[in-house]
């Protein structure tokens, strides 16, 4: 789950981490009074979404009067900012995070993550701050520095030390760094959070170290033991349709193309999706409904593909185990009538009592297209999809 | 042989008495799987499922040698449960349930790391459907029913798209020696890797399928293993084609986040290191059956 920068901000200035002065604005007013309040003359008004890169689609403003923090506030509010990171989609900026502007020296790059390979924290960091740790790794890979702290005992300070000079640090801002790194371990541990990024970490003009831009994710998992963490998350940021998947129990992910899918188990979702598109088709989503799904959760899941105006076709694709073949087809069955199914309907069915839900099928007299493996099921999705394009376009 | 289980390896399911523990205890009793109790604190010295209940996995494992066990322990719980399995002398445990946070699963993983490894219990998931040896023993949530005993050694991630190829398989009439679900989560028990090593080491194993997804390192990390140490040809498919950059597809490990987490990618450095491609998942079996037909 990701939150917002000004979110991150405050949760890691409550673990001793230095930000600049700044506050959360809705209007163009509210903005200029949080600038007026921080004093100064030079403001940073940020919009607040869930990516990074928003300095490249403009989202990030510098304004040297309270006019400007105005205009910029203005141009930023419930616009849709589209960065490379959001897809063409983009995402609305509903708020704004208005900063007191920093005297910027030197831009370092500095981030945790969970290292899949080692299983342990790592901790990242770089002198070349600013650009994009992706960016960085292909031009000056030698420019960065990792080092991964053993789960036992935790962040050393020596460790710290180390990751400092290496960013290349004087000696006296150590004190500073020692302190805003350990932070934001103690931040990762203590809410459970997968990655913490801060680029750029800055060096001021008058030698303070301050976070500039932060980024958190956190673990999923761990909400049930976080609920302040799980207060933060924004919906507005999120695919309304995974929103609600999400909401029942059910694993959703929206796509480009054009043929519906419900499936059990992720894997078996992602292959059937690949299935389709060797079969010369797009799957238009990935949805799990999981083990033990009842007649409710398959006709919300058939609600929620067809949500999608695109989708020409649907291919349900279940292989019981927990489940029952029956079930499925009883579910598939009701599902169809309640939500006046228009576009075609392949079903494959396999594993637990298979024969039985077969024969739900067939006797059901619905126009139900049935498969019996995997690759026959893609075909006639694909076959049932270009069919109703022909027809569209007759 | 098989790897990890048999049909006298002595089963314990910690979180017995629970709904799910119960079904899934029942269903592997009725597959023949040798369960000799479970574990409930607080419930010990009572009978389910006409078993012993255990407080402790301790008590199991010394009054009635349990050697393997199964986790339905809700998530907040589980890695305790799988340490207390590790420390007790369990030598073989799979954790089924879904939902571990990942620095409770780095805890456990420096936790077995403090035995000597030949003491180290092996454990796989969270987060899969089990292990099965097809015919002898089942220790997980998998239809019993549609695996065949044979020569193919499978490890997956995936639950379901497991049970596909089993099924594609037994339609041809090839069989499986052991099946190992290691699990959808980032950080896992067991990675394809260490499972590789136990199948190149078993004499019933002819062949291994691995069946990966995107996301994570371990696909190729095994492929490249097998290069240098293994002698059984190796069959993989990669699901996940179509998945997009940066979004999590349903399992928590599932997401492509850096260079060479790709389905694309990893099928690439996988040919390159000698493993044959199941081109398409429903091409699993046949790909399976041209491997096994080479070795003749």
């Amino acid at each position: 789950m990701d939150i917002h920068e000004y979110q991150a901000k405050e949760l890691l200035s409550g673990y001793g981490v230095k930000i600049a002065e700044g506050g959360i604005a809705h209007t163009p007013d509210e903005a200029v009074q949080r600038a007026r309040e921080i004093g100064g003359n030079i403001w940073v008004v940020k919009a607040q979404i869930h990516s990074g890169a928003r300095g490249k689609a403009g989202g990030i403003k510098v304004c040297k009067t309270l006019d400007e923090v105005n205009t910029a506030t203005k141009e930023l509010l419930h616009k849709i900012l589209v960065t490379h990171q959001t897809g063409a989609a983009g995402k609305l900026c509903d708020k704004v995070y208005v900063e007191a502007g920093t005297d910027i020296k030197k831009e370092l790059y500095f981030c945790f993550l969970v290292d899949r390979i080692s299983e342990r924290i790592v901790m990242v960091g770089s002198s070349e701050g600013g650009m994009e740790i992706e960016e960085l790794a292909e031009t000056n890979p030698d420019a960065i520095k990792k080092i991964y702290i053993e789960p036992a005992v935790g962040l050393l300070d020596y460790q710290v030390r180390e990751m400092a000079f290496e960013m290349g640090l004087e000696s006296g801002l150590m004190s500073h760094a020692v302190k805003t790194i350990k932070g934001c371990y103690r931040a990762l541990r203590d809410l459970d959070a997968n990655m913490l990024e801060i680029n750029p970490l800055v060096i001021t003009g008058s030698n303070e170290l301050i976070t500039l831009d932060a980024k958190m994710g956190f673990d999923e998992n761990a909400l049930f033991r976080r609920a302040k963490i799980a207060d933060l998350r924004d919906k507005t940021q999120e695919d309304p349709r995974e929103v609600e998947a999400g909401d029942h129990g059910l694993s959703y992910v929206g796509l480009d193309g054009d043929i519906g899918c419900m499936i059990n188990g992720a894997g078996l979702a992602m292959a059937t999706m690949d299935m389709i598109k060797l079969a010369g088709g797009e799957p238009a989503n990935f949805l799990d409904v999981g083990g033990g799904a009842s007649a409710e959760r398959t006709e919300q899941a058939f609600r929620l593909v067809l949500a999608d105006a695109n989708v020409k076709a649907m291919l349900v694709n279940i292989f019981a185990g927990i489940n029952r073949c029956d079930w499925i087809a009883q579910g598939v069955v009701q599902a169809v009538k309640n939500v006046d199914l228009k576009i075609p309907l392949i079903v494959r069915l396999a594993g637990t009592n298979v024969d039985e839900g077969r024969r739900i099928i067939a006797e059901s007299g619905l126009p139900i297209i049935t498969a019996e493996t995997l690759a026959e099921a893609a075909e006639k999705a694909v076959a049932a999809r270009n069919q109703v394009v022909a027809n569209q376009g007759a | 042989m098989a790897i990890f289980i048999n049909e006298t390896t002595k089963i314990i399911v910690q979180g017995f008495t629970g709904k799910i523990g119960t079904f899934h205890a029942q269903d592997m009793i009725n597959y023949g799987s040798n369960v000799v109790g479970g574990v409930t604190p607080g419930k010990g010295g009572q009978k389910h499922l006409d078993r012993p209940i255990f407080n402790t996995v301790k008590e199991a494992v010394e009054q009635a040698g349990a050697e393997a066990s199964i986790i339905f322990v809700p998530p907040a719980f589980a890695a305790d449960s799988i340490m207390e399995a590790a420390d007790a002398g369990i030598k073989y445990c799979v954790a089924i349930t879904d939902g571990i946070p990942t620095q409770d699963m780095m805890q456990v993983k420096n936790f077995l790391r403090r035995f000597p490894k030949e003491e180290r219990m092996v454990l796989t998931g969270p987060n899969c459907a089990g292990t099965i040896s097809p015919e002898r023993s089942m220790l997980g949530i998998m239809p019993g029913h549609i695996y065949m005993r044979g020569n193919v050694g499978v490890v997956g991630r995936s639950g379901t798209l497991g049970y596909e190829a089993a099924d594609q398989m037994k339609r041809l009439g090839i069989g499986i020696s052991t099946s190992v679900g290691i699990g959808g989560d980032p950080i896992n028990g067991s990675s394809h890797r260490d499972i590789f090593e136990k199948f190149e080491q078993d004499d019933e194993t002819k062949v291994i399928l691995m069946i990966g997804e995107i996301g994570g390192p371990q696909e190729v990390d095994a492929g490249m293993f097998a290069k240098e140490n293994m002698k059984k040809p190796v069959v993989a498919y990669i699901a996940g084609l179509t998945a997009p950059e940066g979004r999590r597809m349903g399992h928590a490990g599932a997401i492509i986040s850096s260079a060479g987490e790709s389905a694309a990618e990893k099928v690439a450095m996988l040919r390159d290191l000698g493993v044959t491609i199941s081109p398409t998942p429903s091409a699993m079996g046949e790909t399976v059956a041209k491997v096994l037909a080479g070795l003749k």
